[in-house]
């Protein structure tokens, strides 16, 4: 099959794609507003053209054990949900970071705390960059701001999440999820037939028996495991940087914002330019690891740095990092559910420089 | 199930003990008289006499057992608290012509991990789950257990269990055995040889209805804890069979219809 046009709502993009990309298995559970993920799985019924498996787990909790168990197969299996239904299966993404498992998740961020709303919202920032279960460790990060990147992004979360035996998250947003735009669909892949030598596949004469756990009730061996998650962080840190900029060339003042809010300072640094205002954007794609190098960079050509998210201000803490004090970071953002128009995020953006 | 009569009890293979080949030379790290040991050898055996060792995926729960990875020479996954049959729901969709085994507490199985056992079985997912039951947390030092009997005493039920405030102790391989994915539910016992011998029947079983993909199969081993229940083993087992057994009853509580 050639790749293919269609018109696509992104839950929509991210179930096809993941059949296209030869996913071997999909676990989840209702939860709006991403539900439509596993509808169009159940409908697309992949079992008897690619054979990937898709369950409609009892729990959240279900669903992110069953992606352990896949992984620990070296299956290429995955999850999506929204931003309870994610709280939810903390405890197995944790497990799944340290038995140092590939797996992709999806959360379609709904606006929090507890049940909160089902529109759009960043508020779940804090929890996919920097932890979100317990213990000491990373997902890789990557956040689509179209319903194409909805579609690409499985691949490469998948591909990241292999290369570096860890669990991928792919963090987008109610807006992003339900809206439709056109998207280009790649060729199917075969799904993989090969059988990774530390997967748990039944033991043959010819190796030793795989262990996929987390669990060292030795202090100093666990300290080791500890250092070296901490050394494939810093690697992907080095190596996986994803961002775009916009219009930074000649950039007096520098929006930083990624997905649905990145969109929208899109159309904001054009309203801010009309006015005279040199606007830029820098739209971080991956949020683990975050684009601090280029920040601060930027920080010494820049007047300060605004960020747009649609939270009461997670990410401006790693640009604040990233910056380390050599210029000024604001914040704007709205919650609940509201969507920043560009015109208030230009309105913001002049108050900023007034100061 | 029939008692095993005398000519089966002499059949060779029913004579010699020895350590099945598929155990690691690991020291067990389990108390003196605990029923977990036994249970492993009886599983061993199973799996080394049905050729199963290149084909198996065990998932070992939270509680005593968390290191059984450390005892059989198999592929084994570490589970969650409770999450084992998740796990081994997506190892057999994904690689159905495995053998796909889970092994849990009281704790695991019944408490924290309710939601998971019933659905599974719910499903009729093609696995075993192997169900020990000690009525106590032994691992964490012998708190009160969804399986813990009335009046039993335990670390957070010092006064005995009080089902006023406490509630009764729960049945699960009863509960489990209403539940149509299941084909074949069985309470056995590790206290003695003729115990492990059935329990050895009942996992082959298993291993049979597992090959026919005839639904989930849910063997109880009614367990002791020594330490937990603060006895010598000796004395574990005398209570055990005076105050388990007849609340928990051994034998078949749901055998599939032969083919």
């Amino acid at each position: 099959m050639e790749k293919e046009l269609r018109l696509m709502k992104g839950n929509e993009a991210i179930a096809e794609a993941a059949i296209r990309a030869g996913a071997d298995g999909y676990f989840g559970y209702p939860i709006t507003p991403q539900s439509e993920i596993l509808e169009y799985l159940m409908e697309a019924n992949p079992q008897v053209t690619t054979g990937m498996v898709v369950l409609q787990a009892e729990s959240e909790v279900a669903a992110i054990n069953m992606v352990y168990g896949g992984a620990a197969c070296g299956k290429k299996v995955m999850t999506s949900s929204s931003s309870p239904g994610i709280s939810l299966m903390q405890e197995g993404i944790t497990y799944i970071a340290g038995a140092e498992l590939p797996c992709l998740i999806v959360n379609v961020v709904r606006g929090g705390p507890g049940l909160g709303t089902i529109q759009p919202a960043q508020s779940d920032y804090f929890q996919a960059t920097k932890g979100g279960g317990h213990g000491d460790y990373h997902l890789i990060v990557i956040a689509p701001s179209s319903v194409q990147e909805m579609a690409d992004f499985v691949e490469l979360a998948f591909d990241l999440a292999f290369k570096y035996r860890n669990p991928a998250m792919i963090l987008s947003d109610g807006a992003i999820g339900q809206m439709m735009e056109k998207v280009w669909l790649k060729p199917p892949k075969k799904r993989s037939e090969e059988i990774l030598p530390w997967a748990t596949t039944g033991k043959p004469a010819t190796r030793e028996h795989n262990i996929i756990t987390s669990l060292d009730l030795d202090s100093e061996r666990q300290e080791k495991f500890n250092m070296k998650l901490i050394a494939k962080y810093r690697e992907i840190e080095e190596k996986e940087v994803r961002f775009e900029e916009f219009m930074t060339d000649d950039a007096e003042y520098l929006f930083v914002a990624y997905g649905t809010s990145a969109r929208i300072c899109q159309k904001a640094l054009q309203l801010a330019r009309v006015e005279g205002i040199k606007a830029g954007l820098l739209r971080p794609i991956t949020l683990f690891p975050y684009p601090k190098k280029r920040l601060n960079e930027l920080a010494d050509t820049v007047k300060g740095m605004l960020a747009v998210e649609m939270s009461a201000g997670q990410m401006v803490e790693d640009v604040m990092l990233s910056v380390n004090g050599k210029t000024r970071v604001g914040h704007y953002g709205r919650m609940g559910g509201m969507i920043p128009t560009p015109e208030e995020v230009v309105e913001n953006l002049k108050s900023f420089i007034k100061g | 199930m029939a008692e095993l009569t005398f000519n089966d009890i002499i059949k060779p293979e029913n004579l010699t003990y020895t350590k099945s080949k598929l155990m690691t030379d690991n020291v067990m790290h389990y108390c003196p008289g605990c029923g977990h040991g036994t249970a492993h050898q009886v599983l061993a055996e199973v799996l080394e006499e049905e050729n199963l060792q290149s084909k198996t995926i065990g998932i070992t729960p939270v509680g005593c057992s968390v290191l059984m990875y450390n005892y059989i020479d198999i592929d084994f996954q570490e589970a969650a608290h409770g999450r084992a049959p998740a796990l081994a729901t997506a190892v057999k969709r994904l690689m159905p012509d495995k053998f796909v085994f889970t092994y849990q507490g009281d704790g695991d199985l019944a408490a924290i991990g309710t939601a998971e056992t019933i659905h599974t079985c719910n499903r009729g997912e093609n696995i075993l789950i192997l169900f020990i039951n000690n009525g106590i947390y032994g691992m964490t030092g012998g708190q009160m257990a969804p399986t813990t009997l009335v009046g039993m005493k335990s670390s957070t039920s010092p006064y005995g269990r009080n089902v006023s405030t406490m509630g009764s102790p729960i049945k699960m391989a009863d509960i489990i055995a209403m539940l149509p994915g299941t084909c074949y539910v069985t309470r056995q016992s590790v206290n003695t040889p003729l115990g492990a011998r059935k329990l050895k029947r009942a996992i082959k079983k298993a291993v049979q209805y597992q090959n026919e993909k005839r639904g989930t199969c849910f063997i109880e081993v009614v367990s002791n804890c020594p330490s937990g229940w603060k006895m010598t083993p000796v004395e574990s087992n005398k209570w055990m069979e005076e105050n388990m057994f007849p609340f928990y009853p051994l034998g078949d509580i749901k055998v599939p219809e032969e083919k």
